[in-house]
């Protein structure tokens, strides 16, 4: 399986080349959880997930809501 | 509410709770959702973190708990020291609350007294005005500040008492005050209140609610003290709307001075 290179929450690692968002978060469990995500500082809509494939070289950020001021 | 008092209306939403509180540094999330409902607090703040990879799946989460249904959730840009960086995190809320985009904006300037950065602070509130948000935007006492970031269009100003987390109470009531007099839209405290008469001294002065977290979640008993707060907002307020007594050098006696039989 080819591997390509990405940056998610500032680690770098490889995924398979085609990962999905949707495999993604999959694969981080956390299917069903109040997420979100931006690639390259744009906002990935939660309903591209099955779409959006990763390339080269992305940074990912998948964050949630905790407790605050 | 209190009597012969109008709701707090934000971005065209009415509350009847004057008091908005934090969700940070409670001891877990049981003690978190008991202060929330002794607080009465309709409006809760919360933070935009990154997920852990292996985060255990059975750690409940945040909006489970504190739910957009029953609370106005309002995000919060804290430990951003950025324009750029505030804006990305608003962005990442308001796709976390499905399109909710009432936010509160903070840009820090210094670590050790978390003061905003208020040239980025203005910065940041231009782009997320432009950009449909609703902004509630953390500043300093600084009137002219206030001014600006309200003609920007924010839909809340809120000017710090002290400090973030430091609880030392309302240190400039005369800057707050000038703030209260000079702008249209509501003007909150938050930061700096340590106990419930601080919260009181704060709404006498006039303000339209105040937002806290440490002073609730810090407290020995923190759902006590939440319920403290809600009666110290409340009594503030009364206070506020009664109008106090001026203030005398020299006594004035309460009971008649004539007809004693001594």
């Amino acid at each position: 399986m080819d591997m390509i290179q990405i940056t998610l929450n500032g680690e770098n690692t490889e995924v398979a080349a085609g990962l999905t968002a949707a495999q993604l978060v999959e694969q981080m469990g956390l299917v069903g959880k109040r997420i979100a995500m931006e690639v390259n500082q744009e906002i990935v809509p939660r309903s591209t997930f099955p779409e959006h494939s990763f390339s080269v070289g992305d940074s990912i950020e998948i964050v949630h809501a905790v407790g605050g001021g | 509410m209190t009597q012969n008092d109008t709701p707090l209306e934000i971005a065209g939403k009415q509350y009847h709770s004057r008091l908005l509180v934090g969700t940070g540094k409670y001891k877990d999330m049981e003690q978190t959702r008991l202060a929330l409902e002794a607080s009465g607090a309709e409006i809760v703040t919360v933070a935009v973190r990154r997920s852990n990879i292996g985060q255990n799946p059975d750690e409940p989460n945040l909006l489970d708990i504190i739910t957009p249904d029953k609370y106005t959730i309002l995000p919060n840009t804290a430990g951003c020291y950025t324009a750029d960086d505030a804006v990305r995190t608003c962005k990442l809320a308001r796709e976390l609350l499905d399109g909710h985009d009432l936010v509160k904006l903070e840009v820090l300037a210094d670590e050790k007294n978390l003061f905003p950065d208020v040239r980025q602070t203005l910065k940041a509130a231009e782009v997320l005005v432009k950009d449909g948000f609703k902004v509630m935007v953390y500043t300093s006492d600084d009137l002219l500040i206030a001014k600006e970031l309200e003609q920007i269009g924010c839909v809340s100003v809120m000017p710090l008492a002290a400090p973030i987390g430091s609880g030392l109470g309302v240190r400039n009531p005369y800057n707050i005050r000038f703030i209260i007099e000079e702008l249209k839209c509501p003007v909150l405290v938050d930061a700096g209140v340590g106990t419930a008469s601080d919260s009181a001294v704060a709404m006498e002065l006039g303000c339209d609610g105040v937002l806290m977290n440490t002073a609730i979640a810090a407290a020995k008993n923190p759902v006590l003290m939440a319920s403290a707060m809600k009666k110290a907002i409340e009594a503030g307020r009364e206070a506020y709307l009664a109008g106090r007594m001026p203030r005398k050098r020299y006594a004035s006696a309460s009971s008649p001075v004539d007809g004693t039989f001594f």
